[in-house]
């Protein structure tokens, strides 16, 4: 099923791709159309064009691959399915995520994975291939999130402030992380062998999706971040 | 240096002839006030631990308990009151932020109370409800501006979709967590045999009350708890969740210790581990910001579901309002400043914030003139206490309200305002199972049913007083309203005349 999306407004389009019902779809043309695929369960999209933001808000398990550029908001709020950028995507990509897994080619703006969080057998996961920007992983509260800093162009692999309220989940940062500020609620360490098991099947299908060498990731080291408490925020109270 | 000592504030009389020495009181107070002194075979009590909930006195069989206030004073002093004085002692002992519950207790004006209400006396009759049909159903969400026909001349009957109220009230949003399950059961069982709804709150819906789906609202709030297709799917409407009354500028925090067993699975989160709701939405930073979130929802529940916008009163609400009544929200939610909360830091929820009856006045008001009221309904809470508060809100502008501390009430809640340490006598506002099975649904609910039919039976005798026999009618009619003891400038927000004018 190919749905072009050229003239189609985002209702219309998301329209066209329920009617589409299950199994594959291509969206051709895509035109910034927002909240493409929000909440939907079962199927498989293929997108050329650059889709709009919120893309796969609230996703049910459908399976998006965006052949290039994404914006603001990618799989906000997603319960469950995947979401494969082949280039770049704009602020806080990830945010509130509660399952399924979101793989990025290159880089992600602000906020991304904020307040991700993870329970019993939903743990979702979050793979950036190159740089993340400020604020990365704030409130994290679960789940997982990579970042490859992979196209060296001189900038640090995070911005500012990387996990701050973070209390539950793991970061892994492909780097040595020097000069790069973390609060004081969460602990840094080099990844140990056990760290990297956890997230080798991450980084296996990040290579197959974006033809990248699993040992040539491999060959830097990464820096694991996690929470000193689930409860960071225990400013203490007094009753009144 | 030693704490410094603070003198309780209440007393625990026991009058000696009654007391059987049965230990009531002992088992039914969580807060351990009551012992009871096997040698000496009588019944002791330690009033430092006392919050006055009435619990013990509600249950003693021979009426042989009382808690008095205590009156052991601090010299008397204008300006220093002893809770003034008492809280800088608690501050100075632990370097703690005060933690408070309920609504804001202060003696700020209630505007409900210099407000009263219009009767029809020789012309235009009033109209008996026990014999004439009176209509208090509403329906909240976006009305068509003008008529629209296809092209045969048909009138489209398309609209845009709408919350169907049996009377203008819903029970407002209290979370999974901060309040029982028992006592969400309640509210969920109530709403439905009343047909208005109830609302989850941000702490998600237990997997037991999707049943009640048409008539909950479900809120959608910057930590996205328990946010998923399901959930949305579930639910009569969706709010979005951007403040509160009781704290307006800050987020939600429950504690780790609060998130157990079902509580951990509503919310997505491992037991233990703390539930924080950020004081922002991340993803929100304007009006157009507003509108993503807006549309993503209706886009995930295929437009077949109204949104709601939930803010706190405060300082240029009419602004905000009418940036919000263009953001596509069907609804707004306008939550004044002595809404109650499960907990809230003291200075916040006893400064920050308007009433709500000035906020609701001047947003009612800024549509109108806008052009944009129709755009919109609009749903106030804040303290709404009686059927007469819901006609004078209704006459004010509103199409609907909210209550909850009123509803807690008819649960049991004797405002005690001790809500966050979790130990509700009352089996409310607590999760500890022994206390949370005090209160039965089956007595809960049908006190909630009571509470609002007899409302509603007030709201239609006032309304006939008017001779008004439709709320439509009522909407917006300020010249059913006078203020008594208001200076100008409050009668010029409220839009009402002085009584006598």
């Amino acid at each position: 099923m190919n749905i072009n999306a050229s003239g189609l407004d985002y209702k219309e389009l998301n329209e066209a791709l329920r009617k589409a019902g299950r199994g594959k779809c291509s969206i051709t043309d895509c035109l910034g159309q927002r909240f493409l695929a929000a909440g939907i369960s079962e199927c498989e999209i293929t997108v050329s064009g650059i889709p709009g933001n919120a893309l796969g808000a609230y996703l049910n398990g459908a399976r998006i691959e965006v052949m290039g550029n994404a914006q603001d908001a990618v799989g906000d709020t997603m319960n469950d399915g995947a979401i494969v950028i082949h280039g770049n995507v704009g602020d806080a990509v990830g945010y509130a995520m509660r399952g399924g897994h979101i793989y990025v080619q290159g880089n992600a703006g602000y906020r991304a994975g904020i307040h991700m969080k993870a329970y019993e057998q939903k743990q979702p996961a979050l793979v950036i291939g190159g740089k993340a920007g400020s604020f990365l992983g704030e409130y994290q509260a679960g789940g997982t999130i990579i970042v490859l800093g992979l196209y060296d162009d001189d900038r640090p692999i995070v911005g500012n402030f990387p996990s701050t309220g973070m209390h539950g989940g793991k970061m892994f940062l492909r780097s040595d992380c020097k000069g790069i500020r973390f609060p004081e609620q969460v602990h840094t360490h080099p990844s140990t062998d056990e760290d990297m098991a956890q997230i080798e099947h991450f980084l296996r299908h990040f290579c197959t999706y974006f033809g990248h060498d699993l040992k040539a990731l491999l060959d830097s080291p990464f820096t694991t971040v996690v929470p000193d408490s689930g409860n960071p925020y225990r400013q203490m109270y007094v009753a009144n | 240096m030693r704490e410094q000592f603070i003198y309780p504030d209440f007393e625990v009389e026991r009058n000696k002839e009654r007391c059987i020495a049965c230990r009531v009181c002992e088992r039914q107070c969580a807060n351990e006030v009551h012992r009871f002194d096997a040698e000496l075979g009588v019944m002791l009590s330690d009033e430092s631990k006392c919050v006055n909930c009435q619990r013990c006195v509600s249950l003693c069989p021979t009426r042989a308990l009382k808690i008095v206030k205590s009156d052991c004073r601090l010299r008397e002093n204008a300006n220093w009151s002893d809770s003034t004085i008492k809280e800088i002692y608690k501050q100075a002992n632990s370097g703690g932020v005060l933690l408070s519950s309920m609504g804001n207790p202060k003696p700020l004006p209630v505007y409900w109370d210099k407000i009263l209400i219009n009767a029809s006396q020789v012309t235009n009759p009033p109209i008996d409800p026990l014999r004439e049909p009176m209509e208090t159903k509403v329906f909240l969400g976006k009305k068509p501006e003008r008529i629209k026909r296809d092209e045969d001349g048909n009138i489209i009957t398309e609209i845009a979709p709408q919350l169907e109220l049996s009377m203008p009230v819903m029970f407002s949003a209290m979370s999974y967590g901060s309040i029982s399950y028992n006592a969400h059961a309640s509210l969920a069982r109530a709403a439905t045999e009343l047909g208005i709804c109830y609302n989850t709150g941000e702490g998600g819906l237990h997997e037991d009350f999707y049943v009640y789906g048409p008539n909950t609202v479900v809120q959608v709030a910057s930590g996205r708890f328990g946010v998923h297709k399901d959930y949305l799917e579930a639910a009569a409407a969706v709010e979005i969740k951007m403040g509160q009354g009781a704290k307006p500028g800050i987020g939600g925090h429950l504690p780790g210790t609060k998130i157990v067993g079902d509580i951990s699975r509503t919310r997505m989160i491992p037991e233990g581990s703390d539930a924080i709701s950020p004081a922002p939405h991340h993803d929100i930073y304007s009006i157009e910001d507003l509108r993503q979130l807006v549309y993503s929802l209706k886009e995930a529940t295929e437009y077949k579901k109204p949104v709601i916008v939930k803010v706190a009163a405060v300082h240029n609400i009419a602004a905000i309002a009418s940036g919000i009544a263009r953001s596509g929200a069907d609804i707004i939610a306008i939550d004044g400043f002595r809404g109650g909360t499960g907990a809230a830091p003291t200075r916040i929820r006893d400064n920050v914030g308007i009433p709500i009856e000035l906020a609701l006045a001047s947003v009612d008001q800024r549509l109108r003139d806008e052009g944009i009221r129709n755009n919109v309904s609009l749903v106030i809470g804040g303290s709404v206490r009686s059927a007469a508060d819901v006609v004078k809100a209704v006459a004010l502008g509103a199409d609907a309200v909210y209550v909850a501390t009123a509803a807690l009430l008819a649960l049991g809640c004797h405002l005690c305002r001790t809500c966050q340490s979790g130990k509700c006598n009352w089996g409310i506002a607590t999760q500890n199972p022994d206390l949370v099975k005090r209160l039965n649904p089956d007595i809960g609910s049908q006190r909630l049913v009571n509470l609002m039919t007899a409302w509603r039976h007030e709201i239609k005798e006032l309304m006939g007083g008017m001779g008004i026999n439709s709320i439509e009618s009522l909407r917006g009619n300020r010249l059913m309203l006078r203020g008594v003891g208001l200076n100008t400038k409050e009668l010029e927000i409220l839009g009402i005349s002085h009584a006598g004018e």
